[in-house]
């Protein structure tokens, strides 16, 4: 094996690039409804790439065509849409019954702003004033059937089958990164800034490089699945934002250690490489030259704990006769909420852990041992 | 000011918590200069605005009356009670906060050296006791997110931080608007709407518009403003429970019908008649409203100073009040702000004269 080395061509975030996620992570996408992202993943990607097209789900798919002969055809993956909310009952006046797109803990919605329908309307989820509340009322949750987005009672273009999702704006906090919809606008930043640099290097020029920007991740993988069976990888490496439940734990009172010992990821300790999840078992030899290209070029990784969650990998490591595959992604606080948390070098250190892993993969990578 | 709206926007875009109001004073100080004669702050941090009778005296010996007006500056929010392991913040509520609505909410933590923008958060399910899985998190158990290294955040917060709600002001449709504090910056505006009108209306009585503290935990301002005043009458304007999702009882009146008018034992029977009479005469919409013991209006501290005061209650309906995201209509802000002000222009030098219980 030859000896690994940082591609001197490696992203690197600055103010351009940071731009380009707040647009992202500004930008409405929810599940069903992928349009605003999709155009934006459309502008960046045309110039750079050297085959563009939508496929039938309205998942955005780039080539980057190998410039040697026999490439690894390589699969990036990164899903366009988030969780929100669908508009599902009109009950006059400005107020919209609404149930949830994907997976969003209801105790998280109440005194939110969102945004509503394709011209984003603002509206608000408001409550019962704490006045009105009777005695034991705050112990138990708002039902999901008692909330409602209101918009104000001059109404407006607003009918039910239309998407909401919250009106949070993108800003940087010191070395954090707070916005909604990380999950997973860091991984459709990621993608198109390697096409980009890809764009502008001999690097990856011994890989067919094909990414796809799936829709429908939130309810199952189901652009991924199809995005695969198109584009026929040799392997995939999906990129997403994964939760990162690094908080304190509040004391144990029923016998378990004072330990967080589910935190699943913790902020600032690099890119999340997944060994297991419930959807999928990390190939083994794609987890192998991860861990070997961040410790040989010194780029900060974590291994996500394994257990329960999924990615886009879960449903393209199926499709056909199999594709080999991973999920590597930046740890992100209270995701699926309308303010998550990251910080910009575990992005940073994402895109340049996939960007020298591809650099470094040599072309018999699957031939080897799956151990 | 001709348009309030812009000045309502940026009152609730601006800090101003309970014995900490002055961020939020000095914007009303600024614009109500121009529309005052006198404008000095009291001991506790309340403003007082005087704007003098213009009106001939039919008695020029005795001294002109004087209403107050009194519209609570301050508003609800958290503080910092504790720094934790990774640089989270505990904190307390400062006023009446539901903690169901707070996670996800954005926040301000007022800190040494600036200001620092940041999260409340909820922990996963598996870091809290086990027996409050699936419940919505008390406060002792959220935390505050600055997105900083726990060094920086212990180099820059202390116990005691004040910290605002940071929700930016929305206007939905049908001319209303959403944000925090608006309980109770929205009377302040309807106290500049009045101003505004006194401008160009003869008034006998003097009129002193008062922004006053901590109406949410101490009713300082209700009570030290009035004394050191000393008015014949005293108004407070608030908010009340507008209807809306989850409050259609009889604790609530419409949003966007007009004013509501509060009968209950801090307001004067006579006072109230005629509030009643002259929004029917000036054919304005009104609700009446009803509180059996306290209004919950710094008219509980009025009416009790010196030697007792006549107090009345007007309120502006609010949806989602004590969240970041109450809703209160201009239109209704605009009408309570002309009704003070015809009130006023019609009071008599004489007027006391009416305000007896005649059993």
């Amino acid at each position: 094996m030859t000896p690994m080395k940082r591609s001197n061509d490696t992203p690197v975030i600055g103010d351009a690039q940071i731009a380009l996620l707040e647009r992202l992570c500004n930008a409405s996408a929810v599940t069903g409804d992928e349009r605003e992202v999709r155009a934006i993943v459309l502008e960046e990607v045309r110039p750079l790439a050297d085959e563009v097209r939508v496929d039938a789900l309205g998942s955005v798919i780039a080539i980057r065509h190998a410039k040697k002969p026999n490439p690894l055809r390589v699969m990036l993956d990164a899903h366009m849409d988030e969780v929100g909310f669908l508009i599902v009952a009109d009950e006059e006046g400005g107020l919209f019954r609404f149930i949830k797109v994907g997976g969003i803990d209801e105790r998280i919605l109440p005194g939110k702003t969102v945004v509503v329908g394709r011209d984003n309307l603002p509206g608000v989820i408001g409550a019962k004033a704490i006045h009105l509340t009777e005695p034991g009322e705050t112990d138990n949750k708002i039902p999901l059937d008692a909330l409602r987005i209101d918009i104000g009672p001059g109404g407006g273009k607003v009918k039910p089958g239309d998407r909401a999702t919250f009106a949070t704006r993108f800003r940087s906090s010191g070395p954090s990164f707070v916005a909604k919809a990380l999950d997973n606008r860091l991984g459709c930043a990621a993608l198109i800034e390697i096409l980009r640099a890809a764009a502008n290097s001999t690097a990856l020029d011994h890989i067919e490089l094909l990414l796809a920007f799936s829709v429908q991740e939130e309810i199952g993988g189901r652009g991924a699945r199809v995005a695969a069976y198109a584009l026929e990888p040799d392997l995939a490496i999906a990129i997403d934002s994964t939760p990162a439940h690094d908080l304190p734990m509040h004391d144990a009172a029923d016998g378990y250690p004072n330990e967080n010992i589910t935190y699943n990821t913790r902020l600032g300790a690099g890119p999340a490489i997944y060994v297991a999840d419930s959807a999928t078992l990390g190939d083994p030899r794609l987890v192998r030259h991860l861990i070997q290209t961040g410790d040989a070029l010194g780029i900060p990784y974590q291994i996500r704990q394994p257990g329960s969650g999924g990615t886009d990998a879960g449903a393209i490591h199926r499709v056909r006769a199999g594709v080999p595959a991973i999920s590597v992604s930046t740890p992100g606080r209270y995701a699926h909420t309308a303010a998550s948390v990251v910080r910009r070098a575990d992005w940073e250190n994402t895109i340049s852990l996939i960007w020298n892993a591809l650099a470094n993969m040599e072309g018999d990578i699957m031939a080897g041992e799956r151990f | 000011m001709a348009d309030f709206k812009p000045f309502l926007k940026q009152l609730i875009s601006l800090p101003g918590l309970s014995a900490h109001e002055t961020p939020v004073r000095e914007v009303i100080a600024e614009n109500w200069k121009p529309l005052v004669d006198e404008l000095t702050v009291s001991r506790m941090g309340s403003l007082h605005g005087l704007k003098r009778g213009t009106a001939p005296l039919p008695n020029p010996d005795a001294p002109r009356p004087k209403i107050l007006l009194a519209a609570h500056m301050d508003a609800i929010g958290l503080m910092v009670t504790g720094i934790s392991e990774g640089g989270f913040l505990r904190f307390f509520r400062i006023g009446g906060v539901d903690p169901r609505i707070l996670p996800g909410t954005p926040v301000t933590v007022h800190a040494r050296g600036g200001d620092l923008p940041a999260v409340v958060v909820q922990p996963s399910d598996a870091l809290l006791p086990a027996a409050l899985r699936g419940k919505p998190v008390k406060m002792e158990y959220l935390f505050i997110d600055t997105g900083l290294e726990e060094e920086d955040v212990r180099a820059k917060v202390r116990v005691g931080d004040l910290v605002s709600f940071a929700t930016q002001p929305t206007e939905l449709t049908g001319d209303v608007l959403a944000g925090h504090s608006l309980d109770n910056r929205a009377s302040v505006a309807a106290l500049t709407v009045c101003l505004e009108e006194l401008r160009h209306t003869s008034h006998t009585w003097d009129v002193y518009a008062v922004a006053t503290v901590q109406e949410e935990e101490t009713l300082m301002g209700g009570f030290t403003s009035p004394y050191e005043i000393g008015p014949q009458i005293a108004v407070a304007v608030d908010v009340t429970h507008a209807k809306g999702p989850g409050a259609s009882d009889w604790r609530t009146v419409p949003m966007g019908k007009g004013f509501a008018l509060d009968w209950g034992p801090n307001t004067h029977p006579v006072l109230y008649e005629d509030f009643k009479t002259l929004a029917d005469q000036l054919e304005m919409p009104y609700s009446l409203e009803v509180y059996p013991s306290g209004s919950g209006t710094d008219a509980m501290g009025m009416q009790i100073v010196n030697e007792g005061i006549p107090t009345m209650v007007v309120s502006i309906p609010l949806r989602y009040m004590h969240t970041p995201v109450e809703v209160v209509s201009y239109k209704d802000i605009a009408r309570t702000g002309r009704l003070l002000a015809a009130f006023i222009a019609g009071l008599e030098q004489d007027y006391m004269d009416r305000l007896k219980y005649e059993d």
